[in-house]
């Protein structure tokens, strides 16, 4: 996809300094907002804004593979679902149930699923990887609807909240608050591991590939591999996602499974602009802000997908890079 | 430079033209005219910017500067179907004849035009089979099935049969038996008597001085020499200049 | 030995022969307009499915004013072929050149739009087109309805049709040597910008056409869309992208399969059929399983 370049000329001597402490300087207050938020804002927004944290980082795990690595996937609806469900799996499963097994058993269950899709779907270039990754993803959709003896079927799973426990240390409750720090923290952390992985070596490998995936080969990477790891990474932090979704609302639904999720992904990472890592979670607020506005000024009914669509297509036609397109570079050096 | 060739006015002309391949700035500023029923050839070495220009007066390259005239109308910037419409032929480097297409399949590309009657249709094929008669026998044939010399004639034709005003022939002769390029000659003259204008880019340099009635040089993107063709032979010195080894 | 034919459903394994190869024909038909959007426009059509649709509520909407289903299928694949038109020109040209995945995005925002637009107007209940014929012929020992095989010949017949159109019409010509050599076509006079956007108006009445002969088949509802793109997605890899032989082929091959798999699970289920043979051609034979040898 094009972007546009961000070409400020800056002082070579100054520019590292300058460049790092304004980064952080700017990460310090963003944290800043988002820790003190909940404590001024009305408890269904405290919960908005979590949510859109969780739906923020399913996001950022696609960015990796459209933004880092040029693969459009449909499929990050199965990694998030079997996150979801293997955190309730884990949470129904144990007595009382336990939030680190809730973990485990989702990124387990997500990193499975990822393995498996990667292994059909990167050996196909570009669209062909985007359909199978769409069929792959309808394929855990039917299984999770029609298998109800393990998965609930259509009604899914419900649960309880587990207690945020370190065995001898702390077992609290997670309240409205605690919860959302608690998804900050982790949503915060993915993040900053998502940047060093994006800027380590293995990081610029994966661009290589989107820049010129033939010249990458011919080098002498093990392209196939690479692009498979990326796709298990991606997984892993989509099913982060869906472990925390399933915590903070207790249920786990086919619904999540279906395309409509990674479409929806799709779209916070267009709107917000790929290839900046927060570009998505921007673009995730700003697709459920949007909606919120919308059922309260027009009503419930109405197709608020109709002019988010059509936003959608004017962007990419438009403005390809997104919202945060214009701060690609600066935010990826 | 003949005084005639001043007063007529020019069927296309080309004015201070530049064009960029990425950074690379291919044409610096090529000027030439051509004018109607005229045969101009345009020389010079290999990578100078020849092809370039007949794909810039085809719309097929977009100049950032500059102008291309047609009958004294601007037409930088049109699309090439459109150009092919207001009467300009292209015959490429690679022929790039629709190798899946039979042969009659590719003459149908350039007369299935609105505005044509059947009876023009069915002459103007008429009239390429008879220059092209072994176009003809292979009528059926798949483009691909060709010898290269057969594919150079059907490329020709197509164009033909868009009636346009001026061909822009591309090195027609490469990678031609000798007995194929003469017959290339006789098209050119054909075509000439015929009152087709034709821009001429060639590497063979007597073909194209017998060929053509002015001659323009190219180097590094610009023109640098012009004359009537009858005003220069083979051996003189400008030639050795900026087409000698 | 005996009683195993004896308990082999045979009359019910070619009653279902039957019915594999109807829906395999209509299936065809959308897979058709899919791989030939696909082949000659490089464009993946994330809105086929939605076309699909669109066309099968359209005919509901013809059929209840005027009662006649032919009516309603000319209609409607009228209707959707222009709509098709202009989004191709609207959205769909600002983005030619660039990277294609561009134009996965913009026909899934279109399928979004498309999608919501069905629920918006015509609501979450599902529809029915009612049967054009209502005569049957005994097959075997079931009372067949006639339409069925109306409808498949009818598929077929608009397959035929295209393809000859391709073969020896003079916008055939065209497009086929637009999907040659796009520079050269344009060099011929050949407005290609248009031969795109006529490509992608007949892969729509294609879709549309398709939702029509389906309805009275099954219920119509705005979310069929998907279940079918996704269908003809595993179709047009099975076969081979771009190869219009294949996607029939394969069309017919997966309906079939999925038919005869109904005899024993639930309908439901059945789909697990084609993801199977989606997965087995992805590992031994990915060009496509209907595609002469792998080159």
């Amino acid at each position: 996809m094009t972007t546009a370049p961000f070409d400020k000329a800056m002082p070579l001597g100054k520019s590292k300094l300058s460049h790092t402490a304004v980064y952080w300087i700017g990460f310090g207050v963003v944290m800043a907002v988002l820790i003190v938020a909940p404590l001024v804002l009305p408890i269904f927004w405290a919960k908005f804004l979590t949510e859109i944290l969780i739906w923020g980082l399913l996001a950022m795990s696609s960015d990796l593979l459209i933004g880092y690595t040029g693969m459009i996937s449909f499929g990050h609806s199965a990694f998030f679902g079997l996150g979801m469900y293997g955190a309730a799996g884990a949470l129904l499963q144990t007595s009382p149930p336990n939030l680190w097994a809730a973990i485990f058993a989702g990124l387990f269950g997500a990193a499975c699923v990822a393995l498996f899709v990667a292994y059909f779907s990167t050996r196909l270039r570009d669209i062909y990887f985007a359909i199978t990754t769409l069929i792959f993803s309808q394929i855990f959709y039917v299984i999770i609807f029609t298998w109800t003896a393990v998965t609930g079927g259509e009604n899914g799973l419900i649960f309880t909240r587990p207690h945020f426990s370190i065995p001898f240390l702390v077992d609290m409750r997670f309240n409205v608050m605690t919860m959302h720090w608690f998804v900050l923290a982790l949503v915060a952390g993915s993040y900053l591991l998502l940047r060093r992985i994006t800027r380590s070596p293995f990081g610029m490998v994966l661009q290589s590939i989107r820049e010129n995936e033939a010249r990458t080969r011919a080098i002498g990477y093990p392209v196939e591999r690479y692009k498979i790891v990326a796709v298990i990474l991606s997984g892993l932090f989509a099913g982060l996602a869906g472990v925390l979704y399933a915590v903070q609302n207790e249920f786990a639904a086919p619904d999540f499974v279906f395309f409509v999720t990674s479409g929806d992904t799709v779209i916070f990472n267009v709107i917000g602009g790929i290839g900046t890592l927060v570009g998505p979670i921007v673009g995730a607020g700003f697709f459920q802000l949007l909606r919120e506005l919308m059922s309260r000024i027009f009503g419930d009914q109405f197709p608020y997908l109709i002019p988010l669509g059509v936003i959608f297509i004017v962007m990419i036609i438009f403005l390809p890079q997104g919202l945060l397109g214009f701060a690609r570079r600066w935010l990826n050096k | 430079m003949s005084a005639a060739a001043d007063r007529i006015k020019p069927l296309v002309r080309v004015e201070s033209l530049h064009t960029y391949y990425g950074k690379s700035h291919i044409l610096d500023g090529v000027s030439l005219e051509v004018a109607p029923g005229e045969v101009v050839g345009l020389l010079g070495r290999n990578g100078v910017g020849k092809s370039t220009t007949l794909k810039s007066i085809m719309g097929l390259v977009q100049p950032s500067q500059g102008q291309i005239l047609l009958e004294g109308t601007a037409i930088t910037g049109l699309a090439p179907h459109r150009l092919a419409r207001l009467g300009i032929g292209y015959v490429p480097e690679d022929r790039r004849i629709f190798r899946l297409l039979t042969v009659m399949e590719n003459l149908r590309t350039g007369l299935d035009r609105a505005g044509v009657s059947d009876e023009r249709k069915q002459k103007l094929l008429d009239k390429a089979f008879t220059y092209f008669p072994r176009l003809a026998e292979r009528r059926g044939q798949a483009g691909g099935t060709l010898s290269g010399g057969e594919q150079q004639m059907l490329a020709i034709a197509r164009a033909m049969m868009l009636e346009p005003k001026i061909i822009l022939l591309d090195e027609p002769t490469e990678g031609l038996m000798p007995r194929m390029v003469s017959q290339i000659r006789e098209i050119i003259d054909v075509l000439h008597q015929e009152g087709v204008a034709i821009l001429l880019v060639e590497q063979n340099v007597p073909l194209t001085l017998q060929a053509s009635q002015r001659i323009y040089i190219m180097e590094k993107g610009s023109v640098r020499h012009h004359c009537a063709a009858s005003d220069i032979k083979v051996d003189d010195p400008v030639i050795k200049q900026y087409l000698g080894v | 030995m005996i009683q195993f034919f004896q308990t082999f459903p045979l009359d019910l394994l070619l009653i279902q022969t039957v019915n594999g190869i109807v829906s395999g024909l209509i299936l065809a038909l959308v897979a058709s307009g899919l791989t030939l959007i696909f082949g000659i426009m490089d464009v993946v059509n994330f809105a086929h499915g939605e076309l699909f649709m669109l066309g099968a509520y359209l005919g509901v909407v013809v059929m209840a004013s005027t009662g006649n289903f032919w009516l309603a299928l000319i209609i409607a694949t009228l209707i959707v072929a222009i709509l098709g038109a202009a989004l191709q020109v609207v959205t769909l040209r600002p983005l030619i050149g660039r990277d294609p995945l561009n134009t996965i995005l913009a026909t899934f925002g279109i399928s979004l739009i498309l999608q919501n637009f069905a629920l918006w107007e015509f609501g979450p209940v599902s529809r029915k087109l009612p049967e054009p014929i209502t005569s049957h012929f005994t097959l075997f020992y079931l009372q067949y309805p006639w339409y069925r095989i109306v409808i498949a010949a009818l598929s077929a017949a608009i397959i035929g049709g295209f393809w000859l159109f391709l073969k020896y019409s003079k916008f055939g010509v065209w497009i086929r040597a637009t999907t040659q050599d796009r520079v050269m076509a344009q060099a011929m006079g050949i407005p290609v910008p248009w031969v795109y956007t006529g490509v992608f108006a007949i892969g729509a009445a294609m879709a549309a056409a398709s939702g029509v002969l389906f309805g009275p088949l099954g219920s119509i509802n705005h979310t069929m869309g998907l279940d079918w793109v996704l269908k003809a997605f595993i179709v047009v890899v099975v076969g081979g992208m771009g190869n219009l032989g294949g996607s029939i082929a394969a069309a017919i091959f997966v309906s079939l399969l999925e038919s005869y798999a109904a005899i024993w699970v639930d309908p439901s289920r059945a789909v697990i059929v084609s993801f199977v043979v989606l997965i087995l051609t992805l590992l031994f034979r990915p060009t496509g399983l209907f595609v002469p040898t792998p080159k």
